[in-house]
C-alpha cells in the first residue's frame, strides 16, 4: 500500500457524523453588502486611495492620455535609469512613444538575465487585472506579456489600475471576474511594498521586493485633485 | 552560511525550561510587550462583536465542512494540480516527507535551497535531513532567518525571532555576516538581510515553501505573506516544492476569502497581507519565468490520528494565526522555545501529542490555566480548552471504549497517583472509615509536614481545620 493509500483508507475509516452542508459565502457577502451603504466609484476610488497610503503604497491620478508623461516624470524624478515593461502588453504601444529613458522590454526567458535583473534593474510597470477599494490591494495576474518578477525583483514597481475595475471587495472580485473558471500559473494580491515587522516589531519596508509601490490609477479628467 | 543542525528539544524537560524562561526578566519583558502589541493590533481589526462572531461561524463552517470531505478533496485536490501540471506527493510521517523532498533536490544536483516559511517542513525537522546529505536549507522569511543564523529555532509561529532584541540582532549579524558593520538601525539590519538573501534567490536551484489554503475545485496554493521572499522562493528558482498537512485544503475558491480575512487579522492585526500569491501550476510555454516543476508534498505525521476521532478532528480546523499563543498567559511568560515542540503555546498543546505521541508530549496539555482565552480568540472557534481536558484524560487512562488508543495512551499514568485515587475512593464510599479519617486528620493537624512538594512551591501548607465540618455541624444542630 503506498502512502496514499494509507492516509486515505485512514480519513475514509474516520467516524462522519450529519455532513455539514455546503457554506453559502455569497449569502454572508450579500448580507454585509446590504447592511452597509453602498459603495459608489467615488466612494470606492477614495477608499482605495487610503488604504494604499497606509501600506505605504503611493497611489497618482492619471488620465488614459496623459499616464505615460506622468511615469516620465516619476522616473526622472526618482532616478530611474531602467524601467522593465513588457512588450505584448495592451499598453506598450503608448509607454514606447512616451520617450522614458531606459525602458526594456522582458523579452526573454529569466535564465540569461538574472543578475542583471536582480542588480541593473530600477523599476518594473504592470498592468492590474483591479482593485479591492476595502483593503488597498491590486490585483496582479502575470503571465506570458507580463512576467511573474516584474513587480517583484526591482525596486519600485509602477502598476496601472483602471479606476472602473475598483471592487469591493477581494470576494466580489474573484466571483465578477470568474476566477473558478480557470486561473492563471501565478496570480497575486499586492497590498503596498515588501515589508516586515520581524525585528523588535519594527515595521520596515524593502524586505525582499519593491521598496517602493507607486499606483497609477487611471481615472476621468474632473476626478483628478 | 551552513545549514545548522537542530534537533527536536524533548518536551518532557518542559518544567524545567520553563522555569527557566519565568526567571528570565528580559525574556518576559520581551514577550510580554510584543503579545500586549499583537493583541492589541488584533482587537482594533474586529470593533463589532456581532460581526466578528458571525465571521467566525462562516469560517468555523468552511473549515468543518472542508474536514468532513477531507478525503475526497485531497483525491480532487490531486487530480486538479496534476491536470495543472504540479506533481503530488504523499507522506505518512516525517521521515518520508524529508525523503520525498531529499530525492527531488538531488535529482536536480542541488546545493542550496532556499525556504519560503513553513511550519510543516519546521515540524518535519527538514532542515536537518538536508544537511544531513549536504545540501543547505536556508530560510528566507527575515525572522526564520535571524534564527537559524543563531542556531535556534523559532519561539512564535508568525514572529519567529520575537524573543530577540535588535541589539541581539545588531551582534548576530555583525558577527556572522561577512561584510557586516554592528548596527542598532532597524532598517539598516533589514538592509543586510536584503542583500544576503537576494543573491542567494539568484543561485538557488530549488525553492520551498509552506502552503496557507490548497483549493481543491481549481488546484491553487495559496501563500500569505509580508516580506516577498515567499515569491521569490516560489518563482525564481527552477524547481519550486511546496509541503503542507492534508487539513489545509479547502473545496471552492470563494471559501478563501473568510478564512483569508481572519487569518490576517487574527495572527498580526493586518486587514490583509501585502501579497497573498497564488499558485497553479509551474510556467507554461511562452512564458519568461517561474518554476520549471511544481511539487506538493502532502504530509500526514499524525493528522489522521486526530481525524479519527470527531472531538479531536476539530484540531486541525487551524488555519495557523497564532492568536491563541498571543492571547494565552502561559505562552507570554515562559515564550515559545519552553515547549520544546515546533508549535507552542495552546496549539501546540493539542496538535504536538498527535505528531509526537503522548509519551513525550502529556505534560504540554497540562500548561494551561484553561482560562478560555484561546477558544474565545480562535478565529475558527477549536474549543482548545475542552480538548485540552480530553487530552489530559486520555494521557492518565486507557481508550475510550470504542476508541482506537492514542500514540501514548495513558502515558502520564503513575502508580502513586492511581493509588492515592484508589485510598480516596475507598475512604469516601466508607462512611465508618471516613469519620474515623476526619478525627484522625483533625486531631493530628499539627504533625501536617509544612512542605508538601510542589504545592508548597508558591503556596502555604495546607493543614486540616480544628474539627470537620461534620463535627461542626452536628454541634450546631445540639446548640439548637
Amino acid at each position: 500500500m503506498s502512502a496514499r493509500d494509507n492516509i486515505l483508507r485512514r480519513l475514509r475509516a474516520a467516524p462522519q457524523g450529519q455532513p455539514p452542508m455546503a457554506p453559502d459565502v455569497a449569502a454572508f457577502h450579500a448580507a454585509v453588502t446590504a447592511a452597509a451603504a453602498p459603495s459608489t466609484r467615488a466612494s470606492r476610488i477614495e477608499l482605495f486611495c487610503d488604504k494604499m497610503a497606509f501600506w505605504h503604497g503611493e497611489v497618482i491620478r492619471v488620465t488614459r492620455a496623459d499616464w505615460p508623461q506622468k511615469l516620465r516624470e516619476l522616473c526622472v524624478a526618482k532616478g530611474v535609469r531602467s524601467l522593465l515593461y513588457g512588450e505584448d502588453s495592451a499598453h506598450a504601444a503608448q509607454l514606447e512613444a512616451a520617450s522614458i529613458d531606459g525602458l526594456r522590454p522582458y523579452d526573454r526567458p529569466i535564465d540569461g538575465w538574472k543578475k542583471e535583473l536582480f542588480e541593473d534593474t530600477d523599476a518594473g510597470l504592470s498592468a492590474t487585472r483591479g482593485g479591492i477599494a476595502e483593503t488597498g490591494t491590486l490585483i496582479v495576474w502575470p503571465g506570458a506579456s507580463e512576467p511573474r518578477l516584474m513587480s517583484l525583483v526591482p525596486p519600485i514597481h509602477f502598476a496601472l489600475l483602471d479606476a472602473n475595475q475598483l471592487y469591493d471587495t477581494f470576494f466580489q472580485a474573484m466571483i465578477e471576474q470568474r476566477w473558478s473558471d480557470g486561473m492563471p500559473t501565478n496570480a497575486l494580491l499586492v497590498s503596498g511594498p515588501s515589508k516586515t515587522a520581524d525585528i523588535q516589531v519594527t515595521l520596515a519596508y524593502g524586505a525582499h521586493g519593491p521598496k517602493e509601490l507607486i499606483v497609477l490609477l487611471l481615472v476621468n479628467d474632473e476626478e483628478r485633485p | 552560511m551552513n545549514a545548522q543542525q537542530l534537533k527536536f528539544v524533548p518536551a518532557s524537560e518542559f518544567k524545567q525550561r520553563a522555569a527557566v524562561a519565568v526567571a528570565d526578566d528580559h525574556l518576559r519583558k520581551s514577550f510580554r510587550g510584543a503579545m500586549d502589541f499583537l493583541i492589541n493590533k488584533r482587537a482594533a481589526q474586529f470593533p463589532d462583536p456581532e460581526a466578528l462572531e458571525r465571521q467566525r461561524s462562516l469560517a468555523e463552517h468552511i473549515r468543518q465542512y472542508s474536514l468532513a470531505r477531507l478525503p475526497e478533496l485531497l483525491e480532487q485536490l490531486e487530480r486538479k494540480l496534476t491536470d495543472n501540471g504540479v506533481k503530488v506527493h504523499w507522506a505518512e510521517s516525517a521521515e518520508e516527507a524529508c525523503a520525498i523532498i531529499i530525492g527531488i533536490a538531488q535529482r536536480h544536483s542541488t546545493k542550496l535551497m532556499v525556504k519560503g516559511k513553513s511550519m510543516v517542513s519546521e515540524e518535519v525537522e527538514l532542515n536537518h535531513a538536508m544537511a544531513d546529505v549536504g545540501i543547505d536549507a536556508l530560510e528566507s522569511d527575515m525572522g526564520e532567518y535571524i534564527v537559524q543564523l543563531d542556531g535556534e529555532k523559532p519561539s512564535h509561529i508568525i514572529m519567529p525571532a520575537i524573543h530577540k532584541t535588535k541589539q541581539q540582532i545588531a551582534r548576530l549579524f555583525a558577527d556572522k555576516v561577512p561584510g557586516a558593520r554592528y548596527t542598532e538601525s532597524v532598517d539598516e539590519l533589514i538592509g543586510i538581510g536584503r542583500a544576503v538573501l537576494r543573491e542567494k534567490f539568484m543561485t538557488a536551484e530549488v525553492g520551498m515553501s509552506g502552503v496557507n489554503f490548497a483549493v481543491a475545485e481549481t488546484g491553487t496554493l495559496c501563500l500569505v505573506e509580508n516580506e516577498g521572499n515567499g515569491r521569490m522562493c516560489t518563482t525564481v528558482p527552477d524547481v519550486h516544492i511546496a509541503i503542507t498537512g492534508i487539513e489545509k485544503v479547502v473545496e471552492k475558491l470563494e471559501h478563501v476569502p473568510p478564512l483569508f480575512g481572519l487569518l490576517t487579522r487574527s495572527a498580526t492585526g493586518q486587514a490583509i497581507t501585502t501579497y497573498f500569491n497564488m499558485i497553479s501550476g509551474p510556467r507554461r510555454p511562452g512564458e519568461k519565468d517561474g518554476p520549471r516543476e511544481v511539487h506538493l508534498v502532502l504530509v500526514d505525521n499524525g493528522r489522521t490520528q486526530a481525524y479519527a476521532d470527531q472531538q479531536l478532528r476539530s484540531t486541525l480546523q487551524c488555519i495557523r494565526c497564532g492568536a491563541c499563543m498571543n492571547h494565552c498567559p502561559v505562552y507570554t511568560r515562559i515564550g515559545g522555545h519552553a515547549y520544546g515542540t515546533t508549535y507552542p503555546g495552546p496549539i501546540g498543546e493539542i496538535i504536538s501529542p498527535h505528531m509526537m505521541g503522548l509519551a513525550a508530549t502529556h505534560v504540554l496539555p497540562t500548561a494551561s490555566s484553561l482560562c478560555g482565552a484561546c477558544g474565545e480568540v480562535c478565529p475558527v472557534r477549536i474549543p482548545i480548552p475542552e480538548l485540552l481536558v480530553r487530552l489530559r484524560e486520555e494521557a492518565q487512562h486507557d481508550a475510550r471504549p470504542g476508541h482506537a488508543p492514542l500514540l501514548g495512551q495513558g502515558a502520564a499514568r503513575s502508580r502513586l497517583v492511581d493509588a492515592v485515587w484508589s485510598g480516596w475512593a475507598a475512604l469516601y464510599t466508607r462512611p465508618a472509615f471516613y469519620r474515623a479519617f476526619g478525627w484522625l486528620a483533625t486531631r493530628l493537624r499539627a504533625l501536617t509536614p509544612p512542605l508538601q512538594g510542589g504545592w508548597t512551591v508558591s503556596r502555604t501548607p495546607m493543614k486540616p481545620a480544628a474539627r470537620t465540618l461534620h463535627e461542626l455541624m452536628a454541634a450546631r444542630s445540639k446548640r439548637r
